[in-house]
């Protein structure tokens, strides 16, 4: 079936006319339309301008144009500006905001022919580990329609989960990938900080925010990843060095490759949860990798520091939703403090009001040294405590989450719990280095990550390790049931 | 009592950068414009929108360092000063706290009594300008433009080292002058390009702390500076004495009714929770950039001053009205190249006698000015080769400010061409003799007063023209009954 096919294989039955875009957005179209419903994964569907979109692709195949993107249909989360669709960020505050431009993700993937099917359901503003706190409901797992498909890109790894679509974009802040990827079984990929523009993605954690890819595949990703990244001028924090050919290096070698294993990540891991990372483990020395043990001193740190540095900035970020220019305002407001308090009150949900009221409080005079400082200091440690195991190691390994997906409602009421879930993802954001996940097992049949985490820059290293883990192993080929 | 009393002065000078577009946008910056048509998605802070460093700012505000011998900050930040307001879109100001571009630095100021005083410059930082609301139009509405909103600006702090309010002002004045020399700055008070906050307490003299300061906002003319301060400083005093207490606190001038008004005190005071902007990255300055903008540098005021003093014997004082802007001391070295070094003395008076009063009844520039240098060295070049005295010269520069004719016409359509012909002044000279014989007697036995009324009476019948030495050297020989 199309929606199993790899990008790769797609771009050449396109090429070679065998299928038409138009054909492959309809298949996916109908899926969606016979998914969705029980997913939710989806919150716009932007049908007819998907198959205009298709349609010209076709007619720059015809053309002779070819492309690894041209004529495949993706999902965008809902955090990425698309000019004249609306752009919620899953919450109410912005439930009326058609955005008046395109993020540069959203401009570089246009402009290589892929065809948009619609916007991805998220925790709101990207904050949350499992996709309940959107106000368009939570997203469901395909894999067990009553658990969460982790967050925030919820929407987009249920959505890659069910095959709604040949890729899907995402954020990362703390995790917002590679845990979701983890928990419905797709393969994930957090670059390096300022890999990839930021300018268009509503902004979170502006410290810690990256954009990246969902897909079947690590090749999948990387076909993506190399349409996505390169330097934006209108992104301070982007970088300007050359992009790496992802998919010609995803073949190099891995004989002699040193994986690091991170004490701080086995101690209390979960038994069946190690034996799946002991099992890949053993893949990639099959391959020719060295596996050693490092320590992260610091890492255990990373949870505290993270929910100090983050809702800091997130506080600051979100306050231009003030109900002045654009999104949600409140009805009848009595003067400015009521349109303030009201309009934000209404329209943000109560996680993103937890993380603006600790980020204000961190920020506050007489706090800012003992939390919002001491924090920064702590995020240097950590990044120095990486820096110096990648002295050791090429890449390290680890678990992604500490259990599979959990159910709905069971931890949405325990925010401390909920915030665990991200203990192992979230360091790789403060060190702002590049992250992925790839299924590497099931446990009671739900599907689970293997993280690995390189040096800055080494995204080219972490999808040829991942490809080639998938070229020895079939976890990422599975699919959940009914959705096959 | 104001002699038992020190005043205690600093000044934060907003200085509004000169550049063609927006500090952190692409937005032009000209003044005027129909509300919010100079207002972008970034100004507007729509979601996902990012700052971009305008490198112009930058530069000029090192070129502003560098002109008060200030340490230029190699490594400098942006930081974000929280606050909601409906006319500061984002909910911050991007602002500098811990680390401005330029740090400590100073600056000589001539007081009303010829003394030199330094004043210290504590930093000077770069920040974003907020919009404007409008609380006037139809209904109880308020109105936001934003065409203000990220218009760049040079924050000037300071030491406490003012004493009096002149000495505020000829400080500000001289800020005022160096921005326009430097060229970052069009300096216009009226459009609030350039304005001040002034920091006011006072102390009994001899006190070694200060006392309790307010701050007086926003003030936009030298004369209300001025105004405002002496106001608070007897307000102050006033309170003191009578048992009260001065509390710190912002307060307002009203310059209608020459008082200052309490705003906010400290209590109601927001607090910022400044943190480094996460958009922007550091601002990193190699010695090569700090090099390559010290070589823009023009001849910075206090030089040009010591020049026209050393060069054309002019005092300290003229040298610095002369040099009070860039214009007028080039107006004053075009007189002086076409008249010779020896007669800087004669263009110094006219610049800032006539020439200076002309331009401020009428308020017109000097780039404007309806007397052209060339014009008026033409007309000077008259007085020098005696063929109008100096008197008349100001008739004839009257007559050419007001037609707009130049000097040898107006001279020649009025007859004011100088009598140095000596038989012509003796025959005027017999005349006025011969009718005022009681006055001729008188001189001769002793009343030397009256030769005076014997001048007047030879110009009154001369129109002013004969020429004043050789009339002097005539009416004593005829007087004492020499002469033919």
């Amino acid at each position: 079936m199309l929606h199993n096919l790899s990008i790769g294989e797609l771009a050449d039955r396109l090429a070679a006319r065998q299928i038409s875009s138009v054909e492959l957005t309809r298949h996916f179209l109908a899926r969606i339309e016979r998914f969705n419903p029980s997913l939710n994964a989806l919150i716009t569907l932007t049908g007819e301008q998907a198959l205009a979109s298709a349609a010209a692709a076709d007619r720059r195949l015809a053309a002779g144009e070819r492309g690894r993107l041209l004529g495949i249909p993706l999902i965008h989360k809902d955090i990425f500006c698309t000019d004249g669709v609306r752009t919620s960020c899953g919450s109410r505050i912005l439930d009326n905001f058609i955005a008046p431009y395109d993020a540069t993700v959203v401009t570089r993937i246009k402009a290589a022919g892929a065809v948009m099917l619609g916007k991805a359901n998220m925790d709101e503003f990207a904050m949350g580990s499992s996709n309940e706190t959107s106000f368009y409901g939570p997203v469901r797992n395909p894999w067990d329609r009553t658990r969460v498909p982790g967050g925030s890109s919820g929407g987009s790894a249920a959505a890659m989960g069910a095959r709604l679509a040949s890729f899907c974009t995402g954020t990362d802040t703390g995790g917002s990938i590679r845990q979701p990827a983890a928990l419905t079984g797709v393969t994930g990929i957090k670059p390096t900080y300022g890999r990839v523009s930021r300018y268009g993605m509503v902004a979170f954690a502006s410290s810690l925010d990256q954009a990246g890819v969902f897909a079947r595949t690590a090749a999948d990703a990387a076909a993506v990843l190399q349409v996505m990244a390169g330097f934006d001028p209108k992104d301070s924090t982007s970088v300007d060095a050359p992009v790496p050919d992802y998919p010609a290096l995803l073949g190099e070698p891995l004989e002699g490759l040193r994986i690091g294993l991170l004490r701080e990540f086995f101690e209390g891991l979960e038994a069946r949860n190690a034996a799946l990372i002991e099992e890949a483990l053993g893949v990639f020395r099959s391959l020719g990798a060295d596996t050693l043990e490092v320590s992260l001193p610091h890492l255990p740190l990373s949870v505290p520091t993270y929910y100090v540095v983050a809702p800091a900035e997130c506080s600051s970020n979100l306050s231009r939703f003030d109900g002045v220019r654009y999104g949600y305002r409140c009805a009848e407001p009595k003067d400015l403090i009521d349109l303030y308090q009201r309009s934000r009150g209404e329209g943000f949900g109560a996680e993103v009001k937890r993380r603006i009221m600790t980020g204000t409080y961190v920020l506050s005079a007489g706090y800012y040294d003992a939390y919002y400082l001491k924090a920064q200091k702590v995020r240097r440690l950590i990044t120095d405590d990486f820096r110096a195991a990648y002295q050791k190691v090429d890449l390290l390994i680890g678990p992604t989450t500490p259990t599979p997906a959990f159910g709905i409602g069971a931890k949405i009421d325990d925010p401390v719990t909920m915030y665990l879930n991200d203990i192992y993802t979230i360091g790789a954001n403060l060190a702002g280095l590049p992250g992925m996940s790839v299924p590497c097992g099931f446990i009671d049949g739900l599907p689970m990550g293997l993280q690995m985490i390189g040096p800055h820059f080494s995204e080219a290293r972490l999808l040829g390790a991942a490809h080639q883990f998938q070229r020895a192993t079939r976890w990422h080929e599975h699919t959940p049931g009914g959705y096959e | 009592m104001m002699a038992d009393w020190e005043v205690v002065i600093g000044l934060e000078i907003h200085a509004q950068l000169a550049t063609k577009s927006k500090i952190f946008s692409g937005s032009a910056t000209a003044y005027g414009a129909e509300p919010n048509t100079q207002a972008n998605l970034v100004d507007l802070a729509y979601p996902g929108v990012l700052p971009v460093l305008n490198a112009e700012a930058l530069r000029m505000a090192v070129k502003f360092g560098l002109a008060i011998g200030a340490k230029i900050a190699r490594r400098s930040i942006f930081a974000r000063k929280n606050y909601f307001y409906p006319d500061l879109p984002k909910g911050y100001q991007i602002s500098q706290y811990e680390q401005p571009v330029v740090g400590k630095g100073a600056l000589a100021v001539v007081l009303d009594d010829g003394a030199v005083k330094t004043i210290g410059v504590t930093r000077a930082h770069l920040e974003e300008d907020a919009g404007k609301s409008l609380h006037e139009g139809p209904g109880n509405a308020s109105f936001i433009d934003l065409n203000r909103a990220g218009t760049p600006l040079l924050e000037i702090v300071s030491e406490p080292d003012m004493r009096a309010a002149r000495e505020a002002v000829a400080y500000m004045k001289k800020i005022h002058t160096l921005v326009r020399y430097l060229e970052i700055c069009d300096g216009n008070m009226q459009e609030g390009s350039f304005r001040c906050d002034a920091n006011v307490s006072v102390r009994p003299r001899g006190a070694n702390q200060f006392g309790t300061r307010a701050e007086i906002k926003n003030l936009n003319s030298f004369r209300f500076l001025e105004k405002a301060i002496q106001y608070e400083v007897a307000r102050q005093i006033e309170l003191i004495g009578s048992g009260g207490r001065v509390v710190q606190e912002t307060r307002l001038y009203d310059s209608d009714k020459n008082e200052t008004r309490s705003m906010r005190s400290k209590e109601e005071a927001n607090d910022y929770r400044y943190f480094p902007d996460p958009d922007l990255l550091p601002v990193e300055m190699d010695q090569e950039f700090i090099e390559s903008v010290r070589a823009t540098l023009p001849e910075l005021p206090d030089e040009k001053a010591a020049r026209f003093a050393r060069d054309f014997g002019l005092s300290a004082y003229d040298a610095g009205v002369l040099c009070a802007s860039r214009e007028l001391g080039a107006y004053f070295e075009s007189l002086v190249q076409a008249l010779g070094a020896a007669h800087a003395k004669l263009a110094a008076n006219w610049v800032m006698g006539e020439l200076s009063s002309a331009l401020n009844r009428d308020n017109v520039e000097i780039t404007a000015s309806r007397v052209s240098a060339a014009d008026l060295s033409a007309l000077l070049g008259r007085i020098v080769d005696e063929t109008i005295s100096g008197k008349i010269a100001k008739d004839v520069f009257e007559a050419m400010w007001s037609e707009g004719k130049g000097a040898d016409a107006i001279i020649e359509a009025r007859g004011l061409r100088q009598i140095t012909d000596a038989g012509a002044i003796e025959s005027v000279i017999d005349a006025v003799m011969a009718a005022n014989p009681k006055q001729l007697a008188d001189y001769r036995a002793g009343k030397d007063k009256l030769f005076g009324f014997f001048v007047g009476q030879v110009m009154k019948a001369t129109g002013g023209k004969a020429n004043p030495a050789q009339l002097n050297d005539l009416l004593k020989l005829k007087l004492s009954g020499g002469g033919s």
